[in-house]
């Protein structure tokens, strides 16, 4: 297990490097000196000679990168144009809002995704798991964006059961605020809850066909107690694989989301960053995400090897 | 392609009814694309302030938006759009992929690294590599179709990489090496035709989710130009109308809703009629 997880630590960390020179890229390959491609056109000669000079411009690519590379380990990602504020803490921000809407999209999919995904596959081949298969096949084909606007269009607009858009925060006006997510999660949840459904139901039926199962089942085991036992517990095993994956959908998908009910999150922040052509805020957002992303697909491989030692073997 | 194989070809779909109504659908919107402006009663640039967001009519089966241009006129032609993207997407993928994933499982040393450098590029949720993509390229069809193709490069170069290995192994591949085959022979007479269907696959795939990537690249105002109809458009425009105009909202996203659904279906049939050996590259789902 520790060799594994060191191995699986040191790629992790190689990626990591690779990625931010990619990252690091960015900025050069934006068409344009560098220059004003950081600090925007209306930079004064002193500004520029300053950053010029901070950032080693004149010095070669290799020192820049080590030069950059040591500035954001210190936490400093560089200055918005349009804040006048440090990249770092304009995405701390939006941070709030993100992780919030992440986690609360998590448990929807969770809630939702697995027990139907068990439903059907404990049914298969059945009217109730062709319609569910189904039903999560349409859920994966509908544009996030389009399910927001229809349930701001029924549940806020129509309704009027839920705010449509923005967030104030819940340090300032209490937990009641998260009613102001339950629409935006419900929306980034739908496609993802879609794809773990349809996970579990395979896996489920994977596993069902395991001599195991067989010989459970031979057993006299009851039914639903062969189901939760011997076939749910390790068909959750490759669903657990697969959050990893869920997780880098669910941070593309939520720029759409956070842009659609106005949340100010870091999603948001990164297109209205693009439209305003304030590049640093949106070369820092893209190393925190990939930093973030590996990280999560670090721990989620490394606790798949806890669950399963049978891993280990092959 | 003679008899058999086409029949073999249609066997998913015929055990399959609602994967052969998909591949209708999908028929549909490729004969929509071609034969646009027959089949669209109006042009779809026309401006009639008069009709400004009138709801569906038999004049305008689709009703009008906020400069009275016909919805219906207007989703056909984006039909034209849909079609540009997704084969564009496709063709980009396979194009970049299946030389790298060929490549690098034929020659491990260099695949082995190449390899890493696709890895590299996992490392960046597909949305959030597009939208970085279109900074650097700036807005255009072209460059969506590049920006979204990038992410699906990735995944057609893991596919085929794990694929090729696999074949790599059989025992025809080994005779025709012991035999004095030449590796870029094995590569075109033995690996390429046994990818041809698993490709067909991702392809399917890839094309529904360069759909819901090009919509959502429009709808954030970072795809084609705002005046080409394109669904992804229509939709963004009909946001600030939704209560006003509904069904603004509704057929430009039931069009995609079914191009990708129609997609996924027959994807899935055609997974599911593959070599067991190739399905469980795909994720085993089924």
């Amino acid at each position: 297990m520790w060799s594994y997880a060191l191995k699986r630590t040191g790629t992790t960390a190689l990626t990591l490097v690779a990625a931010s020179i990619v990252v690091f890229a960015f900025i050069h390959v934006i068409p344009g000196d560098p220059i004003y491609v950081l600090l925007g056109d209306t930079a004064t000669p002193d500004q520029i000679e300053n950053l010029r000079h901070e950032l080693g411009l004149d010095q070669p690519i290799v020192i820049q990168y080590l030069q950059w590379v040591g500035h954001a380990l210190s936490g400093d990602l560089g200055h918005s144009i349009f804040f006048q504020a440090p990249v770092l803490s304009v995405i701390a921000d939006g941070a709030e809002t993100s992780t919030l809407l992440a986690t609360i999209t998590m448990v929807w999919v969770v809630l939702i995704g697995i027990p139907i995904g068990v439903i059907a596959a404990v049914r298969h081949g059945s009217w109730l798991d062709q319609g569910l298969s189904g039903a999560a096949m349409l859920m994966a084909s509908v544009p996030t964006f389009w399910v927001g606007l229809y349930l701001i269009l029924i549940f806020a607009a129509t309704l009027g059961w839920l705010p449509s858009s923005g967030y104030p925060s819940i340090f300032d006006g209490g937990l009641g605020n998260l009613r102001y997510l339950i629409l935006p999660s419900l929306t980034l949840a739908a496609p993802n809850a879609a794809l773990i459904l349809r996970l579990t139901r395979a896996s489920m039926l994977d596993v069902s066909r395991e001599d195991y199962v067989r010989a459970a089942r031979a057993k006299g085991i009851r039914p639903w107690q062969v189901v939760r036992r011997h076939i749910l517990r390790n068909a959750l095993l490759t669903v657990v694989s697969a959050f990893g994956f869920t997780f880098a959908a669910l941070l593309s998908e939520a720029v759409v989301t956070e842009t659609v009910f106005a949340l100010p999150g870091i999603g948001r922040l990164v297109v209205q960053s693009i439209l305003r052509r304030d590049y640093p805020v949106i070369q820092g957002i893209i190393l925190v995400i990939v930093v973030i992303y590996l990280l999560v697909n670090l721990i989620v491989d490394l606790t798949y090897r806890v669950l399963d030692p049978r891993v280990e073997l092959q | 392609m003679n008899r058999d194989g086409l029949a073999l070809w249609l066997t998913p779909f015929v055990a399959r009814p609602i994967a052969l109504a998909g591949l209708c659908v999908l028929l549909a919107m490729v004969f929509a694309a071609i034969f646009a402006p027959w089949l669209a009663p109006h042009d779809p640039y026309a401006i009639d302030p008069i009709v400004r967001l009138t709801p569906p009519n038999a004049a305008h089966w689709f009703g009008t938006d906020q400069f009275g241009r016909d919805t219906l006129s207007r989703a056909i032609y984006s039909a034209r759009m849909a079609l540009l993207i997704g084969s564009g997407v496709v063709f980009f993928a396979l194009i970049t992929g299946v030389p790298i994933g060929v490549f690098s499982a034929l020659f491990p040393r260099l695949g082995h690294a190449l390899m890493r450098m696709v890895d590299v590029l996992m490392a960046f949720p597909s949305l959030l590599l597009a939208l970085g993509l279109i900074v650097i390229l700036g807005p255009s069809v072209v460059n969506s179709i590049l920006a979204i193709g990038v992410g699906f490069m990735t995944t057609t170069t893991r596919i085929v990489y794990g694929l090729t290995l696999r074949l790599r192994a059989e025992t025809y591949v080994e005779a025709a090496r012991s035999m004095g085959s030449g590796t870029g022979w094995i590569a075109v007479k033995h690996i390429l035709p046994n990818l041809i269907s698993p490709l067909l696959v991702q392809a399917s795939f890839v094309f529904a989710f360069a759909q819901l990537g090009a919509a959502s690249l429009d709808f954030l105002g970072l795809g084609a130009p705002p005046d080409i109809p394109s669904w992804g458009n229509m939709l963004a425009e009909s946001r600030i109308f939704i209560t006003r105009a509904p069904w603004l909202l509704f057929f430009p996203g039931m069009m995609i809703v079914l191009t990708a659904f129609s997609l996924n279906l027959v994807g899935d049939a055609l997974r599911d009629r593959l070599d067991p050996r190739f399905r469980e590259v795909f994720g085993g789902e089924g």
